[in-house]
């Protein structure tokens, strides 16, 4: 294992007070138990909105708190969701007397601590909204899985949903807009490489050199096949048809298209892919009006990359427009 | 026979230490159909246990069992943490109070904290699960108590059921938790959550069961 760490045990720990030294006046770090909340928080009458998931993700979700998107993000261990003492009191800290929206993605260890965290806050008098986020069409949806896994659409979401509370909308209305863009948000991704978690010290799948995992999830859990490396165009065109197919986003749709890095591919290539996204959509008629290009919601050291798309309307890109002032995402202000 | 309370105390070390020696075998089993951190997180959790123990007022095992489970709640994550913290805080619910652990203690200790981990974790027997090997552990040693076997007996028998129930998981294709995403790729694989559970149970009967023949 070759990273820039000190101790594995440390790793997250050390990167939150990373961010507390870097960011200051966007907010504010706790350890023990480990949170980060906005650095105006509790924002009175204000709907908060709480996030949180395993670390190793980054700049998702400690480096979207701040003024237009997350109220407190909650690290957990690197993969494995963060605890539901963590998230009570991050809620308590965020909560301006109009309730705590839980954005929580799809995964059996997130739904259940913050199903426990919920609990809690409500035994404390605090009203919640849980929004789960399960987008990703990799995941075959049936009553026999855990469900689709949430990933891409988290940042979209995100982002507009706060956009919605800071207008000061109330706590309902924004759970609604909230689960309206996972309603029209689908994301697929793939990989080139694998990725190491610190505490494990060895690569989470063997994958050879000329190989890839279409489908892959953001903890370098398997997707749907295993595949010899094709050029970037037949790679998007896959992942981009069933994308697509799966709402399905039709001719004459605007859409946001997010080219999301896994965290070892380079911002070269994630254009290279988004040129193939942009052809292929054009070829469908369907319209790109918003865009969103980076490593955002990564898997470690990952190369690979992810594609989301979220049908727009003109509520949800007046939203995506307002201003935000986040460490990771910032415009408007 | 009942179980003293420093007997208990023992198990949660012993359960402890046996789960620190597995940490590799537990996450090895979990890279292969889940998100490699289950040795990890427990072991993380269990050494937060032991560092509790100290402090646990003395003679009340479902205090004890509660203290494990808000331990495992806060310091695991993962659905590991979750899931262990219910069936330890249900199972000091069943024995609050006890200054001892009868073998009718434990079965209702089994008994409610499954019923805890089926409410949590919304698995049914055969989703490739911690229950899998739970559920027949608690049958075996209910079983073996109403054919009126010594606790210790019962203990063993209970034990051999869930390594039974452990590895009947290894053709089952799971239906639950991040394993269920694989499908049929899942199965020939044996369930890390199952294994743990195993663990546990083989480390009761390792404590409690010598000397009682």
């Amino acid at each position: 294992m070759k990273k820039l760490i000190n101790k594995p045990e440390d790793v997250v720990t050390e990167a939150l007070q990373g961010i507390a030294a870097a960011h200051p006046d966007l907010v504010r770090v706790h350890t023990n138990p480990n949170f980060l909340v906005r650095a105006d928080a509790p924002v009175q009458g204000k709907a908060a909105l709480v996030s949180g998931g395993g670390s190793g993700h980054e700049p998702m979700h400690g480096g979207f708190v701040g003024m237009g998107m997350l109220d407190a993000a909650c690290p957990g261990e690197v993969f494995t969701s963060p605890t539901p003492d963590q998230m009570l009191e991050a809620t308590k800290a965020v909560n301006g007397g109009a309730g705590v929206v839980h954005i929580v993605k799809n995964y059996t260890g997130d739904v259940m601590n913050f199903d426990m965290a919920a609990e809690m806050a409500r035994g404390e008098g605090i009203e919640v909204e849980s929004v789960l986020v399960d987008d990703d069409v990799a995941v075959q949806d049936s009553l026999y899985t855990a469900g689709r896994r949430g990933v891409g659409t988290t940042v979209l979401m995100e982002k507009i949903a706060g956009a919605a509370a800071e207008e000061r909308r109330a706590l309902k209305e924004v759970a609604e807009i909230a689960r309206h863009v996972n309603s029209n948000g689908r994301s697929m991704g793939m990989a080139l490489t694998s990725c190491t978690v610190p505490a494990a010290g060895k690569p989470t799948f063997e994958i050879g050199d000329d190989e890839m995992e279409i489908g892959i999830g953001i903890h370098g859990e398997p997707g749907r096949q295993r595949m010899k490396l094709k050029p970037v165009h037949e790679i998007v065109e896959m992942m981009a048809v069933a994308v697509v197919e799966d709402i399905p986003y039709a001719k004459g749709d605007e859409v946001l298209a997010f080219v999301n890095g896994m965290g070892g591919t380079p911002l070269i290539e994630l254009y290279v892919v988004y040129n193939e996204v942009n052809k292929f959509l054009e070829g469908r008629g369907v319209k790109i009006t918003r865009n969103l290009i980076g490593s955002y919601i990564t898997s470690l050291e990952m190369a690979g990359f992810s594609i989301t798309l979220l049908k727009l309307d003109d509520e949800l890109t007046k939203l995506w427009d307002a201003p935000v002032k986040t460490p990771a995402l910032r415009w408007g202000v | 026979m009942s179980v003293p309370y420093d007997q208990v105390v023992q198990f949660v070390r012993t359960f402890a230490k046996v789960v620190s020696e597995n940490r590799e075998y537990l996450t090895d089993l979990d890279s292969a159909i889940g998100d490699a951190d289950h040795g990890i997180n427990m072991d993380r959790g269990m050494s937060a246990a032991l560092a509790k123990l100290d402090g646990v007022p003395e003679g009340d095992v479902g205090n004890l069992f509660k203290t494990v489970g808000m331990t495992l709640v806060s310091t695991v994550g993962g659905a590991g943490g979750p899931l262990y913290g219910t069936l330890f805080i249900q199972m000091g619910m069943a024995v609050a109070g006890k200054p001892e652990l009868s073998s009718q203690d434990w079965a209702e200790a089994l008994t409610k904290g499954l019923e805890g981990l089926v409410m949590r974790g919304k698995a049914e027997p055969g989703d490739k699960t911690m229950v899998d090997a739970l559920t027949p552990a608690r049958d075996a040693l209910k079983e073996a108590l109403e054919e009126g076997a010594s606790f210790g007996d019962a203990l063993r028998r209970s034990a051999a059921a869930a390594e039974e129930g452990m590895k009947g998981t290894i053709p089952l294709v799971a239906r639950k938790g991040r394993a269920s995403y694989l499908g049929e790729r899942s199965a020939g694989h044996q369930d890390p959550g199952a294994t743990s559970t195993y663990l546990l149970l083989k480390t009761a009967a390792d404590t409690w069961a010598d000397g009682d023949p």
